[in-house]
């Protein structure tokens, strides 16, 4: 016993020791601060008023990096490219997920998701192929989706109503003016409201997009490519792509696009991408706005016109329906130091829960106990175009080369579309050829 | 002297001794290595290094984006693909199209300005400081703004040149049609640089001494004369001089580029350094945009010594 009350001082310290280390280790966790990094728009001012929850459950701050989107993808494959740890978490672009994940660049989180009960079957189908898997549908994940998107329309409900705008469509068209079904009812509704007079200004027809720098044209076009019959590769035959990508569909596609570009957009739409589309709409310019639903929420909410002004509309058809898929998953970056930390983001923006009030304050989610609730449909205006929209989602390449396969489309629609530059099927061949030597460069094909 | 001596002597005291006795020992050729090594090192780290590396690079297939990936010696054919590809020719004419005419209007409009403020009226240093300012703007800043001034239903621009002409704003997009984005770039160019090219011929103008006019009004040679045989051949050095700043800033012209068309229409406006970025940073094609970037650098220093040869054949004459 004399012994032991020897030694007491030496317990007591090392006890008073191991308390303080571990205060102090507590208080290190207090103290941990993980980065998101994201695209600069308004769902991610939303992200940071869901993020304080997380902050205030787990103690772990979060700081944020946003970045606008004409930059989004060349800043952030930059710091991925170089290893950096200036992100712990991503919400990468869909297409990235094909390089992010050979290079390495991603944690996978199939042991995770398994080990935290976390399942692919809760989100939409789309939105795990299109956002979490590589290759595509396998059971490979390196993301959780984050937030679903896609290309939709808006319309300005107000000036559809108009009796004499109606009573003069119905007597040019023979029916009644409504937001378009197909693509043949859209040039009808886009040229008549081309160079019109309403309210005492000059509008257009439509806003579609035409940027050249990054992905702008190429994401507008393929939104009339997929409902005229276009496909990447043969379905039985990878990587095949002559009478696919330049099919007699798609060149007619093509030259829809071209000639909307010409006949129903307003002046000077020659490299024009979200950003200035919403700009057109909101300033009372054009009838009809191809953008993606992300921004509806606070269109929706816009005092000039938002509410009982604008109306919504899924992409018209043609001799299929189809859809270009939008949005992003959120993945653990491989080099950040805080994993631990950032799985546990992750397993926190799984639950169901948090995806709710992600859906109510402006987010997107892609949970199936938001996107099948009773209530989701009559929850916003648009929310049913969304839903059917992510029923017809298709998306653009997301190889690992997917910016070379961008870029080349970019230049070739763009040659044609807004330059003028040989025809339709001049360009999809010469696309054809530029895509073939991507694949070759990779040892996709011989 | 009497109170520089003490703090002499007490900063000789101060001085420890083995390093004095070190540097003591030393010529003055280790001096002035000692002097320089730093600064050359320094470059050799961030210029010359680089360069060796790109030159490497540039025989390879790497990318930046793969690092796993497998790298392989494909000696000179990035440096073939590059010289047999027409997107390459097609981006080397735009580039050589926009050099040509920025430097041509740069060179006109700024030895003109020039000559005129270098008359002393009144006002002269007010005005010379408003002409001076779009060069002392940042090039982001006014590549925005003219995007804006040449939009065609709301822009300044358009709203002018239909003021002048008649023809409606909204008829014409000086950035989305074929014949007018590149000229549309080029004044830009010439409105932010000329200023820059003035301000070069003004102090060449400046250099030349009164007392050879004054004798030529005494040889009674006409104005026509004195400007001919006189001022512009003394002038001249000064000119090329600006000539060779703007051409080679040109040359690898890239944000004026990129904030008012992208490249674009389609890839009209499309210039070498465009073509590079996309290469090096949007396509990661590493080893093949090394091997273009060299071929930049061997044209745009090639084309510089020969110029500056010419330039100082003209300063000796």
């Amino acid at each position: 016993m004399k012994k032991i009350f020897n030694k007491l001082p030496a317990l007591a310290s090392v006890a008073l020791a191991a308390t303080m280390g571990l205060g102090s280790t507590v208080a290190q966790a207090q103290e941990k601060t993980i980065t998101l990094c994201w695209a600069a728009w308004d769902p991610a001012n939303a992200l940071v008023e869901l993020s304080k929850d997380f902050t205030a459950q787990s103690k772990v701050k979060m700081k944020f990096e946003f970045v606008p989107w004409p930059n989004f993808a060349d800043r952030m494959l930059n710091e991925l490219n170089s290893k950096g740890k200036l992100c712990d978490l991503i919400i990468g672009d869909s297409q990235w997920i094909g390089g992010a994940a050979e290079s390495g660049h991603y944690v996978k989180l199939n042991d995770f998701f398994a080990k935290e009960g976390i399942k692919m079957t809760d989100f939409a189908p789309a939105t795990v192929v299109g956002y979490a898997e590589w290759p595509k549908n396998t059971p490979n994940y390196w993301a959780l989706p984050a937030m679903a998107d896609a290309l939709g329309w808006t319309y300005r409900k107000d000036w559809f109503a108009k009796p004499d705008i109606q009573a003069e469509f119905k007597k040019k068209h023979n029916r009644d003016l409504a937001p378009p079904k197909t693509w043949t009812e859209f040039k009808q509704v886009s040229e008549f409201f081309q160079g019109r007079m309403i309210d005492g200004k000059k509008v257009y027809g439509a806003y579609i997009f035409t940027e050249r720098g990054s992905e702008g044209i190429t994401m507008g076009v393929s939104n009339v490519f997929y409902p005229f019959g276009f496909k990447y590769q043969d379905p039985k035959k990878p990587y095949a792509l002559d009478g696919f990508v330049n099919s007699p569909d798609s060149v007619r596609a093509l030259e829809f696009y071209k000639s909307l570009h010409k006949g129903s957009t307003p002046p000077g739409l020659t490299n024009s991408y979200m950003g200035e589309g919403l700009d057109a709409f909101k300033s009372g310019q054009v009838a009809m706005m191809m953008n993606w639903f992300a921004f509806f929420p606070g269109l929706d909410k816009d005092p000039n016109v938002g509410g009982a002004k604008i109306g919504y509309f899924v992409n018209p058809s043609d001799k299929a329906k189809g859809v270009q898929l939008g949005g992003q998953g959120i993945s653990v970056v491989s080099y950040s130091p805080n994993r631990n930390e950032a799985l546990a983001y992750i397993k926190w923006f799984a639950n169901p829960e948090v995806q709710k009030k992600w859906q109510a304050i402006g987010g997107s989610s892609a949970h199936n106990a938001v996107l099948k609730d009773p209530g989701y449909l009559k929850s916003a205006p648009y929310a049913a175009a969304f839903q059917e929209s992510m029923n017809q989602v298709v998306d653009f390449w997301a190889e690992p080369s997917y910016a070379q396969l961008m870029l080349a489309q970019q230049k070739r629609v763009h040659d044609f579309v807004v330059a003028d530059k040989g025809t339709a099927k001049e360009a999809l061949d010469g696309l054809v050829a530029d895509w073939k030597k991507v694949f070759k460069d990779d040892g996709k094909i011989k | 002297m009497s109170v520089q001596t003490p703090l002499v002597d007490r900063l000789a005291r101060a001085t420890p001794m083995p390093v004095a006795s070190q540097l003591r020992g030393l010529s003055d050729r280790s001096i002035a290595w000692i002097f320089i090594g730093p600064t050359m090192l320094l470059l050799l780290a961030i210029n010359i290094f680089p360069l060796i590396w790109t030159v490497k690079l540039s025989f390879t297939n790497y990318r930046a984006n793969r690092p796993n990936a497998a790298v392989t010696d494909l000696g000179i054919e990035n440096y073939v693909t590059i010289l047999t590809d027409p997107d390459i020719w097609a981006a080397m004419q735009t580039t050589a199209h926009f050099v040509f005419w920025t430097i041509a209007l740069q060179t006109l409009i700024g030895f003109t300005l020039a000559f005129l403020i270098d008359r002393k009226f009144r006002g002269h240093g007010f005005w010379t400081t408003l002409i001076l300012i779009p060069m002392m703007l940042s090039p982001a800043v006014v590549g925005n703004f003219w995007a804006f001034l040449y939009q065609p239903q709301t822009g300044l621009f358009n709203a002018v040149v239909a003021a002048l002409t008649g023809v409606s704003p909204s008829s014409f997009s000086m950035l989305g049609e074929v014949p007018l984005a590149p000229w549309a770039i080029i004044l830009v160019d010439s409105w932010m640089w000329t200023p820059y090219v003035m301000l070069i011929c003004l102090a060449g103008l400046r250099s030349i001494p009164d007392y050879i006019y004054e004798a030529a009004e005494v040889d009674r040679a006409s104005k026509w004369r004195q400007f001919w045989s006189i001022t512009l051949p003394m002038v001249l050095p000064f000119i090329m001089l600006a000539v060779l700043f703007r051409g080679i800033e040109n040359f690898k012209m890239f944000d004026m580029v990129n904030l008012l068309t992208s490249g674009g229409p389609g890839s009209t406006t499309e210039v070498a350094s465009i073509t590079l970025k996309r290469e090096a940073f949007e396509k990661w094609r590493t080893g093949y945009s090394s091997a273009f970037a060299i071929i930049l650098f061997v044209a745009v220093f090639g084309l510089a010594n020969i110029y500056v040869k010419a330039l100082n054949h003209i300063k000796n004459r």
